[in-house]
């Protein structure tokens, strides 16, 4: 047995009330790829369509193939995973109990946690780098730990799709790196909405521009980053050039001349 | 049981440190505990998965089996001190009263080997209904209040803030005002009275809280305390119009609580609900779990929280609407015992509600040996002494919860 498996996945004509109104994107076998795009542009309602929170009212969401929206919430748990933004979890669940829920979609629902299931958030956690925090309740750790937690339990949950919805909201630099580096190491499917240009252009293979609701663009960071669009989607001027180092297309970007209007590039 | 020692049998294997790496992460301190290092610059390259997967070393089993061990050792401590306690309580309120029993003679009437006397007739058909009455009811409460705080993720939530407590004091006033059963009122037509009024509560709250979508922690409190409030006035104003002044002193029974009535044949119903609705619960403990940690969570888990919100909402209050019918609103209990049980057990469902409603069904014997014997030959309504012994220790309580940690 090797890695989580890598499954394809398709989203076509996807559409949820006004706020999202037919959007279309592919994700290849274990690519990483970023929804951008302004505040109300409709990244969080797309995700949460695909992790079954929210559902679809047109569209279709395929994973290898599978319409997302005919299978049972339980069967599409063992195949997508979530970090979602909720609040704190309860003050007395300790990080290991909270990893192990993750074990639930492979469980009957009267079923406890077993050994193999313990020993698999251990595990979980010890890839998050969390290995020494297993036994602590879950209100004593910080906002980054926290997230590698909930990262730990999308990975007992073994799915073929990780969805996550601006995973470094709240984290200082240094674990917004590590979590989006942590999410390129799982070898699934990733989506994720991104805030932050530079961090969607170092860590996703491609990138989709959502704007009011549709997707206005994709394609690779280089290819999708650019000054006209960033005019275009956001309003702002910005400079784009490789990275000194790394050659990853870098955004820079111009304060408007008048706070808060925007430019005359529009 | 598996033991731990090798990858999973199905799914993905973890990758994961070696143990020794484990070992010593716990001195890092949270603040500086570096996850495994990496470069996050040149990440264009795909990285599927670790380099090496390492097969789970038996060693890293160690340190997992001993807590899980010392945790199974923990929960059984505490359940057994529990059932200690509830023995000891229990044969105290046989005991005591205005009546001394010596504790002879009582284990004696329970054996079923005593001669007919006094003394037995005192506790096996006074006393003992209602020490297992009041057990029963404590253990209920503690139960259902338990599920109730996992269900709107509140731990201010108790069985009465949904309005079960309220319907039940406007269906027994009912019957007092109208009238209704004539000589039986006490016995049997208030009881039906409660749980009909109780049933009538929890359609109201459920429809409007199922109303228009799922039904969300905060809608169910809201549509709880909402018929709450209006079966409250509904109450004082059937009481107040009616004119009778005795008809006051029963409906403050309700309000309060009390464990007077209590006879062997309405002991069963209560009985039989609680072992039902207690094992029912019990096997619902992993989506229980799921609830602690978000609907938004727990929906990406797999759990349709809606419905499952609604589904355990109608079986908490039906087993409230039982517990009421048989004692009145015993405040407290419900409140208190949970909380005491996670903080001796935790919060997962499986271990925490045995131990809650062990906890409760002490608490509520105990409360109930003072009732009769602090102010005898009065009875004190119990539900003042488990407020004036509850109130305190939920304050010391939360004064011992961790730094930042929520109610």
């Amino acid at each position: 047995m090797t890695g989580p498996s890598a499954t394809g996945l398709s989203i076509e004509g996807l559409g949820h009330a006004d706020r999202l109104r037919g959007a279309h994107l592919t994700a290849r076998p274990g690519e990483t790829v970023g929804l951008i795009g302004p505040n109300g542009s409709g990244k969080t309602t797309l995700l949460r369509c695909v992790y079954g929170t929210l559902p679809a009212t047109s569209g279709r969401i395929l994973l290898d193939g599978t319409d997302l929206a005919r299978l049972a919430p339980r069967d599409r748990a063992r195949r997508v995973a979530t970090v979602p933004q909720d609040p704190d979890p309860d003050p007395d669940l300790t990080v290991r109990e909270l990893v192990a829920l993750g074990r639930s979609p492979h469980k009957r629902f009267w079923e406890g946690d077993t050994a193999e299931d313990l020993a698999r958030a251990d595990a979980a956690l010890d890839r998050v780098g969390l290995g020494g925090l297993a036994d602590r309740l879950c209100p004593t750790l910080s906002g980054g730990e926290r997230r590698r937690a909930l990262v730990a339990r999308a990975l007992v949950q073994g799915p073929e799709l990780l969805v996550l919805d601006e995973p470094t909201n709240h984290l200082d630099i240094r674990h917004q790196l590590d979590v989006l580096a942590l999410v390129r190491t799982l070898g699934t499917t990733s989506l994720l909405a991104l805030h932050d240009l530079n961090l969607a252009a170092a860590f996703c293979d491609r990138i989709y521009v959502l704007e009011a609701g549709r997707v206005v663009t994709g394609g690779t960071p280089a290819e999708v980053l650019t000054p006209a669009l960033i005019s275009a989607v956001y309003g702002v001027d910005a400079e784009v050039a490789p990275h000194p180092r790394t050659g990853v297309p870098t955004v820079l970007y111009l304060p408007s001349p008048v706070p808060g209007q925007k430019t005359s590039t529009m | 049981m598996t033991a731990p020692t090798q990858g999973p049998a199905s799914g993905p294997p973890p990758t994961h440190e070696p143990a020794s790496a484990r070992e010593s992460a716990p001195a890092r301190g949270p603040a500086s505990a570096p996850p495994p290092a990496h470069e996050p610059a040149p990440a264009r390259e795909p990285a599927p998965a670790q380099e090496s997967a390492p097969v789970r070393e038996p060693a890293a089993a160690g340190p997992a089996r001993r807590r899980a061990v010392a945790g199974r050792l923990r929960y059984v401590l505490v359940v057994g001190g529990l059932l200690v306690a509830l023995g000891a309580a229990v044969v105290g309120s046989l005991a005591l009263g205005s009546v001394r029993v010596p504790p002879g003679d009582v284990l004696a009437a329970l054996t079923g080997r005593a001669a007919p006397s006094p003394y037995r007739t005192i506790v096996l058909d006074v006393r003992l209904p209602r020490v297992l009455l009041g057990a029963v009811v404590g253990a209920g409460l503690a139960v259902v209040g338990a599920v109730l705080q996992a269900l709107v993720r509140n731990r201010l939530a108790d069985p009465f803030l949904l309005g079960i407590s309220s319907g039940a004091s406007t269906g027994a006033v009912l019957v007092l005002v109208l009238g209704v059963g004539g000589g039986l009122t006490t016995t049997l037509a208030l009881p039906a009275g409660a749980l009909a009024g109780s049933l009538l509560a929890l359609a109201l709250v459920y429809g409007l809280a199922r109303r228009g979508g799922a039904m969300t922690g905060p809608r169910l409190v809201l549509a709880g305390v909402a018929v709450s409030y209006i079966l409250s006035a509904l109450t004082t104003l059937l009481l107040v119009t009616a004119g009778r002044p005795e008809h006051f002193q029963e409906a403050l029974y309700w309000s309060l609580g009390g464990l007077g009535s209590a006879r062997w044949d309405t002991l069963a119903l209560p009985a039989a609900v609680l072992l039902l609705g207690t094992g029912v619960l019990l096997a619902l403990a992993r989506p229980l779990d799921l609830l602690l940690t978000g609907d938004e969570g727990a929906t990406a888990l797999g759990l349709d929280t809606g419905r499952f919100r609604a589904a355990v909402f109608v079986l908490a209050s039906l087993v409230t609407a039982v517990m009421v019918a048989a004692s009145g609103a015993v405040g407290f209990v419900g409140l208190m015992a949970p909380h005491a049980a996670r903080l001796a057990v935790g919060a997962p469902h499986r271990r925490l509600l045995p131990v809650a409603a062990l906890g409760g069904a002490v608490a509520l014997v105990a409360a109930d040996l003072g009732a009769r014997t602090l102010a005898a030959p009065q009875d004190i309504p119990v539900g003042v002494l488990t407020a004036l012994t509850g109130g305190p220790l939920f304050l010391w309580l939360m004064r011992r919860r961790p730094e930042g940690a929520a109610l």
